[in-house]
């Protein structure tokens, strides 16, 4: 199996992937409507975990983090889980992936990983 | 006197030559399979705004530069976003209508034209579909075989299984060593992840495509000039004819570079592409303000 598919797998995939089973990870709300996310600025800190919730108002946007090679579809009204641990301090580009319209390339963000 | 040697001599065009080989460019006899075909890549047909305060005479500047070689080439390739994205199906089919219109004035009536996400992504192709035909398909001309591929089409810039199972097969047709050039929007390979740029499934085009030794591959989407190598595939990128984007990962978002009225039109441009063989020889076009 992808290492891919085991970040998509969700909390617990996350969690043991990042060798951390014993924290709880810290839960992030994000919103996406075109043509943002909100936040669009993420402070982590590196080896925490934490699970994004992320719920789309508009669109099936995509949620990509080419760094971390972590990916998911959003779909409008539900809320999507994605779990990860941030390796290292740095920052960490994300952005929708699945065009979605005329400023589809301007939605995007990052995460600043202390 | 061969083509490219005339426009050298001539001076025409502003075209700047780039080749991998000119082997057999100095013998007296031109083989009967030599041709060049020209590729038109990104005219963004319905954009507005400041990167581009000529967007209705951009593209036929285009036409007209193309209509005034020397010698026409065998065909044309449109490598995708002939328009600009709108929400209103109504509003997507009147710019494809308009851009079919002004590209109705190239005197090579052979043109080939590929999606962009910009034509495809919101309906699927539906609307390119009714205007130009398949947004996937196969042509031979003159021994070298031609892949047009779609990585447009589905919003999350795939090929997917079904176009992934058709290239197959269609290579399997193939003599392995034939010349073969592959055409798409999207860059095939991973050139700038954070900004999209890239097919998400691309690699397994490519893994298929790795078989076979005299591949080219010419795309859009990147809005300029790039050239790189996977393994022994070339990849090379167009320029718009809409506006220009930054160099690959030089920028914080892939944004419209802004015009310059002291150089308009500066970053825009189209090519004519050589073809010998396995050979490839591409000669370089800015648009020009006159």
């Amino acid at each position: 199996m992808k290492r891919r598919q085991l970040l998509l797998m969700g909390v617990a995939a996350g969690a043991a992937l990042s060798g951390a089973r014993a924290q709880t990870p810290r839960e992030i709300e994000v919103t996406a409507q075109r043509f943002r996310f909100t936040p669009n600025v993420i402070p982590l800190k590196a080896g925490e975990p934490v699970v994004l919730l992320i719920r789309s108002l508009d669109f099936a946007h995509g949620f990509f983090v080419p760094d971390l090679d972590l990916r998911t579809d959003l779909m409008p009204g539900r809320v999507i889980r994605l779990a990860f641990t941030p390796p290292a301090p740095g920052r960490l580009a994300f952005l929708c992936d699945n065009f979605c319209g005329d400023g589809h390339e301007g939605m995007d963000g990052h995460f600043e990983v202390a | 006197m061969q083509r490219r040697d005339f426009l050298q001599l001539a001076g025409l065009g502003g075209g700047a030559i780039f080749s991998a080989s000119l082997a057999g460019c100095a013998t007296a006899g031109r083989p009967q399979d030599e041709f060049y075909f020209v590729q038109l890549s990104d005219a963004h047909w319905g954009f507005q705004g400041p990167p581009n305060p000529d967007a209705r005479g951009t593209l036929p500047k285009a036409v007209a530069a193309v209509n005034a070689l020397p010698k026409a080439p065998d065909f044309i390739v449109f490598t995708g976003d002939l328009t600009h994205t709108t929400d209103d199906p109504v509003e997507r089919r009147r710019r494809m209508t308009e851009f079919r219109q002004v590209v109705s004035d190239l005197k090579v009536k052979t043109v080939h034209f590929m999606p962009g996400e910009h034509d495809a992504a919101l309906d699927r192709g539906a609307a390119f579909k009714e205007m130009f035909g398949d947004t996937y398909y196969r042509f031979d001309h003159k021994g070298v075989h031609f892949i047009a591929l779609d990585n447009v089409s589905d919003r999350g810039t795939t090929l997917g299984a079904e176009q992934l199972a058709w290239l197959q097969a269609e290579l399997a047709k193939l003599d392995r060593d034939a010349p073969l050039v592959v055409l798409a929007h999207r860059p095939l390979f991973p050139l700038v992840p954070k900004w999209d740029w890239h097919t998400r499934d691309g690699e397994q085009a490519l893994a298929l495509l790795m078989p076979h030794p005299n591949v080219t591959v010419f795309y859009g989407h990147i809005h300029q000039e790039h050239h790189q190598m996977t393994g022994h595939i070339a990849h090379h990128s167009a320029r718009s004819l809409m506006f220009p984007l930054p160099a690959p990962g030089t920028a914080e978002k892939p944004l419209p570079v802004a015009w310059d009225p002291a150089a308009p039109y500066r970053g825009l441009g189209w090519r004519e592409v050589e073809v010998e063989g396995a050979k490839t020889e591409r000669v370089e076009h800015a648009v020009s303000a006159t």
